[in-house]
């Protein structure tokens, strides 16, 4: 199976070729999307994070931004710098340039504020835009790809139509030679003796559960039933009554292979199959914690509609219910649906995905994209804000 | 005569069903199992569109069963046909309330 990617120095082939706009803090924020605005093919990496927090944060912010910019769906990039952020913007530059894509880089401060950073951040990112967009596709391996996959804004229709729906492509994906990253350890909550069964080895069953415990104890530390926050309001609306029932329709979509290992918010993949990444079930750091893993295209399944998208990773929107998406159609790439009416079957959907999936990492523009519904990330962070 | 609605039960071993329709307390639906076979039944309440019904009498305290798994226990008794969901059934997990009362589980 193949598909038409950029195919980068490492192997790794890009569904997409953006100059990726890399605020270093969120002070650069408002720089970063100036320079997207007058600009084409670049993308805002738009987060909340880079200072005033701990040293261990601080470095995974770093470790974020160096992994958005190694992404095989970014061709270049521009990282913008306050100049007295707590992110070591010497060690992102440096860990971009090995990458071998063009890398550039501009001080807020030291080029005498907004205006004057807006000005010299276009300039480079002209310069960063014509030097890739000669780069042309060509055919590459599903071997060389990844797909991260999630659920949001789930209801009961997800865990008998659209998470089936994907588990069904993480399957083929995986069987194709390909990597499948899967998170939300959250919803992991009461069906982790199931994800145990299909761990490569003992070691990795017991990371599960040390996964599992670790992110139910944080849940438990605030003294509440977490019932609200996960569930969330929304799910229970749909039906879903404990986070156990969730977890249970949420993990279906992770297919059936075996589970290679568990890698933490800030690892990529360390070898081809279905990995786990230690997440939160929340999208923007979901996605982003995709998109960090190397994700070059996201499966999502929605039940009450989630329209998330990320800035540099096409997002496919698999809708389970077939009334949000007659409602949705416009954010909606795909109505599985159609299995809850029972006009179609899983399989039906999941071959009706596998084809689009090719189609968008070849180049087709999802939904979301063509909307520009693509700003929804952030970073998590495990420490406060100091 | 209009189809009745729809309920989905996952697993064989399942003490509810994923209604995917809205009813009235009285109305009539059919059960599907994997296999496709069906089985009537009424319910006791008004149903929203994706949830559940107990599908047999469910104790207090007994395990709710979906995908063949428990997804809770019942705080009150359920009888056949009635709505399950956070009015009658708790989850056992994530529950930090209970640590705080010094509950052991």
């Amino acid at each position: 199976m193949t598909f038409q990617g950029y195919l980068r120095k490492d192997g790794k082939a890009g569904a997409r070729n953006y100059v990726a706009v890399i605020p270093s803090v969120v002070c650069s924020n408002e720089v970063v999307e100036a320079i997207v605005q007058n600009t084409v093919m670049t993308q805002g990496i738009i987060h909340h994070q880079g200072c005033c927090q701990t040293p261990p944060d601080l470095e995974r912010i770093t470790d974020c931004l160096v992994k958005i910019g190694e992404n095989p769906n970014v061709g270049a990039s521009l990282i913008v710098s306050l100049g007295c952020e707590g992110v070591d913007t010497d060690r992102l530059e440096a860990a971009l340039r090995a990458t071998g894509k063009p890398v550039e880089r501009i001080n807020i401060q030291e080029l005498g504020g907004t205006s004057a950073a807006i000005q010299a951040g276009i300039d480079a990112a002209q310069r960063l835009v014509l030097a890739i967009s000669g780069q042309q596709r060509a055919a590459v391996d599903l071997s060389n790809f990844t797909m991260g996959i999630k659920c949001g804004a789930s209801d009961t229709t997800s865990g008998v139509a659209s998470n089936p729906v994907i588990g069904y492509v993480a399957d083929k994906v995986v069987e194709a030679g390909g990597t499948v990253i899967f998170g939300e350890t959250t919803e992991f909550i009461g069906a982790e003796h199931i994800l145990q069964r299909r761990a490569k080895d003992e070691r990795v069953a017991s990371e599960i559960a040390r996964i599992v415990t670790e992110m139910e104890d944080r849940a438990k530390a605030v003294g509440v039933d977490m019932r609200k926050g996960q569930p969330t309001p929304g799910n229970i609306a749909g039906g879903l009554s404990t986070i156990e029932e969730k977890s249970l329709g949420a993990i279906v979509k992770s297919g059936t292979k075996t589970i290679e290992g568990v890698i933490g918010y800030t690892e990529a993949p360390r070898g081809k199959g279905l990995w786990i990444k230690d997440s939160p079930g929340r999208e923007i750091e979901l996605l982003s914690g995709m998109a960090v893993g190397g994700a070059d295209l996201i499966l999502f399944s929605t039940g009450r509609g989630a329209p998330q998208g990320f800035p540099v990773v096409p997002v496919i929107k698999i809708c389970g219910n077939p009334l949000t998406y007659a409602r949705m159609d416009k954010d909606m790439d795909v109505n599985a649906g159609l299995i809850v009416t029972g006009e179609k079957s899983i399989e039906e959907v999941g071959e009706e995905v596998l084809a689009m999936l090719l189609r968008v990492a070849s180049g087709e523009t999802t939904k979301g994209e063509s909307i520009k519904y693509t700003k929804s990330m952030d970073f998590y962070c495990l420490g406060p804000v100091i | 005569m209009q189809e009745l609605e729809k309920a989905i039960k996952n697993h064989e071993a399942d003490n509810v069903a994923t209604l995917f329709g809205e009813v009235k307390a009285g109305a009539r639906v059919r059960v599907l199992d994997k296999k496709g076979s069906a089985v009537e039944m009424t319910v006791k309440d008004d149903i929203p569109y994706g949830h559940k019904i107990a599908l047999a009498p469910i104790a207090k305290g007994q395990e709710v069963t979906k995908y063949g798994e428990e997804i809770g226990v019942a705080t009150a008794a359920i009888a056949a046909g009635e709505h399950v969901h956070v009015h009658n059934i708790d989850s056992i997990r994530g529950r930090g309330d209970w640590a705080k009362k010094g509950e052991a589980r």
